[in-house]
């Protein structure tokens, strides 16, 4: 047991700790984190990240909630395989994930000379290094976190209240949209908590998809750091960036023990 | 209603699956850019990967440093799960909350936090030191899996044994770790696919000396997207799947290793 | 430190105010026991009345709180369960998996490092003694619950222990081969002589197996005896319930002279009993008296008797089990064997019992 404690404290802990307290009080003192904060570059990248982030959950969301359903019916070979469509790019590195979709969504690339040789468009459609690039990449790499979280909760809603309600005369829709949905409530809401926290803390997605202009906060770190060696500003970003997902974190805690509360 | 929904997850599927399967595809297309579908098939991407030798230092540093964070990342983590499932702990759920922190803090800050420690010392390119980070990173998969795993392993098992006069070292050499052992197979390979995987952290870490395969990856997509990295690609999708494979097959031998004798 | 088992003593086993707590609740409360060299012991009682706790307490994987176990003399207390030297069996079997026949038997020699043709001898004369010769190289898989319970028998005694604790061994089993597990268990223990340490809760197995027997219920041992005492002499009305049938009549104790007393019951009737300690006149008491020793009939007067209306009549088969009203409150339970003899009266009918003053014991609360 000591040892995994030990190896945690110094090869994670340490390094955080060491980082923030260096970094943050090297010079210049607590009044340039404001300033960092402050700065257009940083607001514009919050923006950006909310806003790409809230797309990308949003589409993770709509994308991901049928094929969750689909799964909590479904069981034996068919099951296996969606299963395994979602599991194989889940474990795949995401590089590969990020680079297979530049080669699919490049000027050159296939889907454009695909809609090009069957004759659907003339020039070749801006479908990367912009924030639709970027929406499409992320969503495909966080698609399965969405799936498996719908999952375990549609798993677990009572068939009986779905036959109960179109026992009392509710149509198939009306079922759906007033019994299910607000079961499936909570798995919606924890799906999209993880999903958004994991984007905004993407760069590898946005460096290689996204155009000049889109800048999230996690690449605005690793340029810090590589390009403009500005410690400070990277340890204050980071430490804001850390406080969000922490603050986040403590709600899906929250309602994943509520839910437990309620004896669900 | 049911077929549309049916008609939509095929689609679905198709569309996860594609972008892997394209990638694959293309690494063994003749042509020296990027063409789909390939005219020609051929292996010379797959021979200019290992013929290179800056790709192939990438691929030995990413094998030792995956053999590294797995062999450490799976000890550390088969010990701590074996307290946290055997010992009558107290904050037993806080502890495994620390445990998994390292899924929680974004591995940009983390990545940048250890690289930072790691300048002042003087450990950037250092593999075995870069194992260890990625050991870090994989230890909550492990945690994970081996808890479950210990968790089938009957507690009077290990009474018998230590009734029968077998010495803890006994007890864990020839009853915990045979019967664990899928477990602890499973949780290696997928400890090492993290480490192999892993991008993030490496890039900062490995400097110039020691770039892993998505390190290299990266730095080559900057320049150019050229076929080579298709193939490169393909050649990690192929150890994803193998991994996956090998841990289907496990959960057969791991299902007679529990089930049998109660 | 020297890691090896203990070697085995002679088998007596003391255990001393043996006491444990999780939070307020005292699982095992003060139990204490002197168990004699070759003697099968068992620890009787209902789930949850800390009878496992205790025979985990001495196999070493539950540190007591208060209290020392003590074997031939030597304070065991603090030894760790590797090196007790105690073999065990579990409900479930806990055989090993990944291991066949042979080895499992074998297991506890290697630990010992004893010497592969002395490993050969040892396991092939422990896994005759349960009639397992023919099964050494099968797996486990391949074994029925009765057979996997065999081979951890032989498992638990191939180094040969002087102390065996099992834990409700048999309770997986279904009733016929439990039966002849019993008979085989006890045939073992009497030819190798070991100290047997046995927790169940099925009373019928307890009598039919041990030389003496502790009734625990809620942490603490309500009676130690041999099976016939403490059936027909319980020490309290929760060892009497437990063991089988009984008749329980309550009521105010009238005389008591010599090791008898009068008790009044609440319908007014009149009965002398024994009475083991000491008691008042006015005190509450129950007379017990178990449902075989009664007999239908008027009886002559040194006997307790009853009048009473015949209530229903239950066929158990070789038994068959009156139950009679005696007073509006009162009821009593006949067994008669089913002997074709015997009163053949309806429910409703006018019935007389009688019953031995001998077989009649006070309880008092």
């Amino acid at each position: 047991m000591l040892p995994a404690f030990a190896m945690l404290a110094f090869v994670f802990v340490l390094p955080l700790a060491w980082f923030f307290t260096q970094a943050l009080f090297a010079e210049g003192g607590i009044q340039q984190i404001a300033s960092v904060i402050a700065s257009r570059a940083v607001l514009q990248a919050i923006l950006a990240t909310n806003w790409i982030s809230l797309l990308v959950t949003a589409c993770v969301l709509l994308a991901g909630y049928p094929i969750a359903y689909y799964l909590a019916n479904r069981r034996g070979l068919r099951f296996t395989l969606v299963v395994f469509c979602i599991i194989v790019p889940y474990f795949t590195s995401i590089i590969v994930r990020t680079y297979s979709w530049m080669v699919l969504l490049g000027r050159a690339g296939v889907i454009n000379r695909l809609l090009q040789s069957a004759g659907l468009i003339e020039a070749p459609l801006p479908l990367l290094y912009n924030k639709l690039g970027i929406v499409i990449g992320m969503t495909y790499v966080l698609l399965p976190y969405m799936v498996l979280t719908l999952f375990a909760t549609m798993k677990s809603i009572d068939r009986n209240l779905l036959l109960a309600a179109s026992g009392l005369g509710a149509g198939g829709f009306a079922v759906f949209w007033r019994v299910y949905l607000p079961l499936s409530r909570h798995g919606i809401l924890s799906g999209a908590l993880i999903v958004f926290i994991l984007s905004i803390g993407f760069f590898i997605t946005p460096a290689l998809m996204g155009g000049p202009s889109d800048v999230m906060v996690a690449m605005l770190i690793e340029r810090s750091v590589e390009i403009t060696l500005d410690w400070k500003s990277a340890a204050v970003m980071s430490l804001f960036l850390l406080a969000v997902t922490l603050v986040l974190y403590a709600v899906y805690y929250r309602i994943t023990d509520l839910r437990r509360l309620m004896g669900a | 209603m049911q077929r549309i929904l049916a008609g939509y997850v095929t689609a679905m599927c198709l569309l996860l699956m594609a972008p892997i399967v394209i990638v694959v595809i293309l690494a063994f297309s003749g042509a020296g850019y990027l063409q789909f579908p390939p005219t020609a098939l051929s292996l010379r991407w797959f021979a200019r990967f290992l013929g290179d030798d800056q790709w192939r230092a990438a691929l030995w540093y990413s094998l030792v440093i995956g053999a590294i964070a797995c062999t450490i990342a799976t000890t550390i983590g088969f010990f701590a799960a074996y307290a946290l499932v055997r010992r009558p702990i107290a904050a037993k759920k806080l502890l495994l909350s620390l445990l998994l922190l390292p899924v929680i803090v974004p591995t940009v800050i983390t990545a940048i936090a250890m690289y930072f420690l790691s300048a002042r010392l003087g450990l950037v390119g250092n593999v075995l030191w870069i194992g260890c980070c990625h050991a870090v990173v994989a230890l909550p998969v492990v945690l994970l899996i081996l808890l479950a795993t210990l968790q089938g392993v009957d507690v009077n098992l290990e009474r018998a044994a230590l009734s029968l006069g077998s010495s803890r070292l006994r007890l864990f050499l020839r009853v915990v770790v045979p019967l664990a052992a899928p477990g602890i197979i499973s949780a290696a390979l997928f400890a090492f696919l993290a480490s192999f995987d892993e991008l993030i952290i490496s890039l900062f870490l490995t400097g110039i000396r020691a770039q892993t395969l998505p390190v290299r990856i990266w730095n080559s997509l900057h320049m150019q997207i050229e076929p080579t990295i298709a193939a490169v690609s393909a050649v990690l999708i192929g150890i994803t799947g193998l991994v996956l494979l090998l841990d289907a097959s496990l959960r057969r031998w791991r299902a007679a290793r529990t089930g049998a004798g109660t | 430190m020297n890691r090896a088992p203990l070697p085995a003593g002679r088998g007596a086993l003391e255990l001393s105010g043996l006491t444990k707590r999780y939070g307020n609740e005292r699982v095992v409360d003060s139990v204490s026991a002197a168990i004699r060299p070759g003697e099968f012991f068992s620890l009787l009682g209902p789930s949850g009345s800390g009878k496992t706790t205790t025979l985990m307490m001495i196999a070493g994987f539950i540190a007591p709180d208060e209290g020392r176990i003590t074997v031939d003399g030597a304070d065991f207390t603090a030894v760790p369960p590797q090196r007790r030297g105690f073999g065990m069996v579990f409900q479930n079997y806990a055989i090993f998996p990944h291991l066949d026949v042979f080895e499992n038997v074998a297991f506890p020699l290697r630990a010992r490092r004893v010497a592969q043709p002395e490993i050969r001898r040892r396991v092939g004369e422990a896994l005759e003694l349960v009639r397992l010769e023919r099964f050494a190289r099968r797996t486990v898989r391949q074994l029925s619950g009765g057979q996997q319970q065999r081979v951890a028998i032989a498992r638990a005694i191939v180094f040969q222990p002087a102390i065996v604790l099992m834990d409700e061994p048999l309770g997986a089993l279904d009733k016929n081969l439990r039966y002849d597990m019993q008979v085989e268990i006890k045939d073992i223990q009497q030819r190798l002589g070991m100290t047997v340490i046995y927790v169940t809760h099925d009373q019928e197995e307890a009598m039919n197996m041990s030389d003496r027997i502790a009734i625990m219920s809620s942490g603490r041992v309500e009676q130690v005896g041999p099976p016939d005492l403490i059936y027909e002499r319980p020490a309290n009305a929760f060892v009497g319930r437990f063991l089988g049938e009984a008749n329980l009549l309550e009521g105010s104790i009238e005389k008591v002279h010599e090791g008898e007393a009068e008790l009044r019951t609440r319908d007014g009737l009149l009965l002398r009993g024994r009475i083991d300690g000491t008691a008042q006149p006015g005190q509450q008491a129950a007379l017990f008296v178990r449902p075989e020793k009664l007999a239908g009939g008027a009886g002559d007067a040194a006997a307790n008797r009853a009048n009473g209306i015949l209530r229903r009549r239950s066929f158990l088969g070789s038994v068959i089990r009156t139950t009679i009203d005696i007073g509006p409150t009162t009821q009593l339970t006949m067994d008669s064997p089913n002997s074709g003899h015997g009163l053949h009266l309806q429910p409703g009918a006018e019935i007389a019992v009688h019953w031995p003053v001998a077989h009649s014991i006070l309880l008092t609360p």
